[in-house]
């Protein structure tokens, strides 16, 4: 037996290579391509093909070109420690190397897995229903815009966010409000959040969809939601409030202070900090059921009796709908999910409620050890915070950014003299180090 | 008690694996120890807190009732289910890797030299010019490239309101043009299964923005009129859009920039053999012309203007962005190890080798198989049976049945498409999966599947009465 230079994922032997073809009736592969000559190309892309070790090896090298930093960065994405079950249990290939659940009878553990997904987003929000993924928080506030447009009860084209919102969620909801013909306008914050006084002046029934954030990008959390909400309910917006699946586990239920939609990130659970990578929260009241973007897991019954579980209410989607599906989303992050779930099965109620208290005791402790350095203050703003908090520096960010990042140190420059820390359970314990870069830089 | 795959017997009752929520729950006060005052806090949490070696069984167990690539051929039509080659783990789990994207280009240079050299491998792989990674699916890769389209004709002063696509194409395609606010027109299939040339000349015109076309299409055809279709829609002013669903088919054999596409989305899940985890997650790169390069979304990756290194910088005119952050980058690591593994030649026998699969599968089976000839991928039917209930059968003899009722040009449709990953042997095997659901009658059709963790699903009870959460179900 033998196999041809080829790729080292196809089983055939030559032997069998030719028995296939024979069977079909032609002399080679070749005549099984149906591409005239002029399109046709002579395959050089000049892509050398390597061995497992020569790539493992180019790309370790690859990577070690990144610096050796200690991480103070936020803003959207954040690391915790994920244990090693998660791995374990999720790079499982019978999870892993799955596709989307399409026959049910076969899929019954992953239908499951992401059914106890949403129950938990589902407790976590306090709303009737959770889909069982988004790409991530940005592409989910973008889809939470087009059910407000779909599902609108003012005549507005308007969505309001706050001013303080990271530049790239802003600029992924733009792009699904193009299309809708929708305009995303701001409404002013006050020392880190939402300026509801201002906030009332604005809102009307030119507002089709008001955001809010707690945390806000800046750290802070959010203290007058629930007047937010009323807001939005006097003036026929929806609402919908953006957070985090810790910072879930013990702020207010969103469903407590009005919120109709809770879109953002639930990949701080199950996901090591990964350039950015994603899953998107997406819940939402029942009366919006049939209007949910993304794939839904339903219980029902098999043909015995037995409770078992399935993709459901799929007509709202693209490969049913088409062109008035509610989202154009097929692949989602099914596999997130899993992950996530099992981290927060993992950790138990206990150990998410503690992740999230450190998340504001650690912040808290660092900001008032900055502030007590000469030439900062911290934190900035005057509110309770999750995670991470602003930085005024006399000198200019951006400098003593660098100045630190040559100490081994990253943390985010968001403004001439402001600069974003945060503090998770990754690098909590490396703060005396942090503390000490800045008394050096500064 | 005793249990098998999928069943307890507890207490004489079948039960399936319990919800981890039935296996226990516990409350939280939250404000008992909560750093934060009582009115921002909620009063307590309640979620299953089993213990590591619960958890570990539970999850366990529910992988055991689940289809797997690894378990067994996955023949489904358009998705492209090969196997994913276990090194592309390893490599995506360097800890060097896992950088946060808020890094400054500087000290994030392994990063950004990854994306670059698989942004120039895809660009020679479609024969495009410039490529995003950004988008995280393949339908996000669609929404780029017709908001790329779009942003082309405003730069041009053209107000173009409509995107051409075939009936017979993906879902994803209509829904995309829609989010893009357009208007969608149906360009019905010709008689032999491409398109039809006097209908693409009578649907476009000056609203049409873009064709969007898959080639080799749905139901495998090559679309051999490509350069006159291209001609025609150039021709009006629009634009030719490629799906990349079926790009597995003509690795190293066509370019869609050679053939007068201006932009495609990669489907890095399909033809990159990523993971598809259950459903995602994915990567949908998207590459253009170089003319529509300046629309591509924010930040891109090229080599350092001065000095060694690579940078980011913003183009020109750029939509925005599609994605917070990079997109999916464990899922482009894995992309790139694979192409990297594959080479030219391996590139070119992946798609020697499914499309042989493909065809020689087709011979074996007693269906028929209306349109070819076929590359990747051929849409049997099932001719008066229900292709579903043919399906369900399947599953009893061991294999994943195809992707079935779609596309509606074939009726009982059974798209199939086993990849290269299948040697003879098992596609002998398959064959007989699906000549034995065919040949059987009804009553053993109505009954399948027997054999799997679940008998059939009453999916339509699932709609009619959603329960979506655990808190759904409390009383059953």
């Amino acid at each position: 037996m033998s196999r041809a230079n080829g790729t080292p994922y196809a089983p055939h032997t030559d032997e069998e290579t030719a028995a296939m073809l024979a069977a079909i009736g032609v002399e080679d592969e070749e005549a099984l391509f149906d591409i005239p000559d002029p399109v046709a190309f002579d395959g050089d892309f000049g892509i050398e093909p390597r061995t497992e070790r020569e790539i493992r090896d180019e790309c370790a090298r690859i990577f070690a070109r990144n610096d050796d930093l200690t991480e103070f960065l936020g803003r959207g994405h954040y690391g915790h420690y994920v244990p090693s079950v998660v791995d374990h249990l999720a790079d499982r290939a019978e999870f892993l190397t799955s596709y989307t659940q399409y026959q049910p009878e076969v899929s019954q553990g992953f239908l499951q897995a992401l059914f106890e997904y949403q129950s938990m987003l589902v407790e976590l929000t306090g709303l009737d229903v959770a889909n069982c993924s988004m790409y991530d928080a940005a592409t989910a506030l973008g889809e939470a815009a087009t059910l407000a447009d779909r599902v609108r009860s003012t005549s507005g084209d308007v969505v309001l966010v706050p001013e303080q919102l990271r530049e790239g969620k802003r600029a992924v909801l733009e792009n699904y409000c193009d299309g809708a013909d929708m305009t995303v306008e701001t409404y002013p914050m006050a020392d880190g959040t939402a300026d509801v006084d201002a906030l009332a002046d604005r809102a009307g029934d030119d507002v089709v969809m008001l955001y809010a954030e707690s945390p806000t990008v800046r750290g802070c959390l959010e203290e007058r939601l629930a007047a937010i909400g009323d807001l939005a309910d006097e003036t026929g917006a929806l609402f919908a409030l953006g957070s985090d699946v810790v910072a879930l586990s013990v702020l207010e239920s969103p469903a407590s202070v009005g919120a109709d939609v809770v879109v953002g990130e639930a990949g701080s659970l199950g996901l090591p900090t990964s350039y950015g990578m994603g899953l998107g929260i997406f819940a939402c009241r029942d009366d919006f059921l049939r209007q949910v973007p993304g794939r839904l897991v339903g219980a029902s019954e098999d043909a015995n009796g037995d409770r078992a579980y399935t993709l459901t209410l799929q007509t709202r989607e693209q490969h049913i709908r088409k062109e008035r599906a509610t989202s154009n989303i097929c692949t989602n992050q099914a596999w997130v999910a899993l992950r996530a779930a099992i981290h927060a099965a993992t950790l138990g109620p206990d150990g998410l409620v503690d992740l999230a208290n450190d998340c504001v005791r650690d912040a808290e402790a660092l900001a008032a050890r900055i502030e007590g350095l000469s030439g900062a203050t911290a934190p900035v703003h005057d509110r309770h915070h999750f995670r991470e908090f602003v930085v005024h520096v006399d000198q200019p960010a951006p400098a003593v950014a660098e100045d630190l990042e040559a100490e081994g140190f990253a943390v985010h420059a968001i403004d001439d003299h402001l600069l974003q820390v945060c503090v998770t359970d990754l690098n909590a314990e490396r703060t005396d180090g942090l503390v000490a870069a800045f008394e050096e830089v500064l | 008690m005793i249990h098998d795959q999928a069943n307890y017997e507890r207490d004489g009752e079948d039960v399936r694996e319990p919800l981890l929520s039935e296996k226990g729950q516990a409350t939280v006060d939250v404000r008992e120890d909560s750093p934060l005052p009582d009115d921002l806090t909620r009063e307590e949490l309640t979620l299953p807190n089993p213990s590591e070696p619960e958890t570990a069984r539970h999850y366990t167990r529910l992988s055991q009732m689940n289809w797997a690539i690894d378990a067994g051929p996955y023949p489904l039509g358009s998705c492209t289910m090969k196997y994913n080659p276990k090194f592309t783990e390893d490599v995506a789990a360097d800890p060097n890797a896992a950088v946060h994207p808020d890094r400054s280009a500087r000290s994030a240079q392994g990063n950004l030299e990854l994306q670059y050299r698989l942004q120039e491998a895809l660009a020679d792989i479609g024969g495009m010019d410039a490529v995003t990674l950004q988008p995280p699916a393949g339908a996000a890769g669609e929404l780029t490239g017709i908001l790329v389209t779009k942003a082309y004709h405003e730069h041009h002063g053209n107000d173009r309101s409509e995107v051409v696509i075939p009936a017979s194409a993906h879902g994803t395609n209509f829904a995309t043009a829609a989010t893009a606010g357009y208007e969608v027109v149906e360009l019905p299939s010709g008689e032999d299964g491409r398109v039809d040339l006097e209908a693409l000349e009578a649907a476009v015109g000056d609203d049409t923005a873009a064709l969007m076309l898959t080639n080799p299409n749905t139901v495998g055809l090559f679309e051999r009129d490509i350069t006159e279709i291209a001609e025609i829609v150039h021709d009006a002013g629009g634009l030719l859009y490629y799906d990349g669903a079926n790009l597995n088919a003509l690795l190293g054999r066509g370019r869609p920039g050679d053939m007068g596409f201006d932009v495609m989305h990669y489907n890095v899940h399909k033809t990159f053999a990523t993971p598809h985890g259950g459903g995602g997650p994915g990567a949908g790169p998207v590459g253009v012309v170089d003319e529509l390069a300046p629309f591509l979304p924010t930040p891109r990756v090229r080599e350092a203007e001065t000095g060694p290194g690579y940078e980011r910088f913003e183009p020109d005119r750029t939509i925005g962005r599609v994605h917070g952050f990079a997109g999916n980058w464990l899922v482009l690591i894995k992309a790139y190890a694979y192409v990297a593994r594959l080479g030219d030649e391996g590139l070119a026998d992946a798609a020697a080798k499914a499309v042989l699969n493909a065809n020689y599968l087709a011979e074996r089976i007693d269906l028929d198989v209306p349109f070819g000839p076929f590359h990747h991928e051929f849409a049997a039917t099932a001719g008066d049976r229900d292709a579903a209930d043919v399906a369900k059968r399947m599953l009893d003899f061991g294999v994943h049945p195809p992707t079935t009722k779609w596309p509606e040009m074939v009726p009982e449709a059974m798209l199939t498409e086993p990849t290269e990953i299948e040697g003879q042997s098992s596609l002998d095997d398959l064959a007989e999966a699906f000549n034995l659901a065919y040949a059987d009658t009804g009553e053993a059709l109505d009954a399948a599947p027997n054999r799997t963790a679940a008998a059939r699903i009453d999916q339509v009870g699932a709609a009619r009465d959603p329960r979506l959460s655990w808190q759904a179900l409390d009383g059953e």
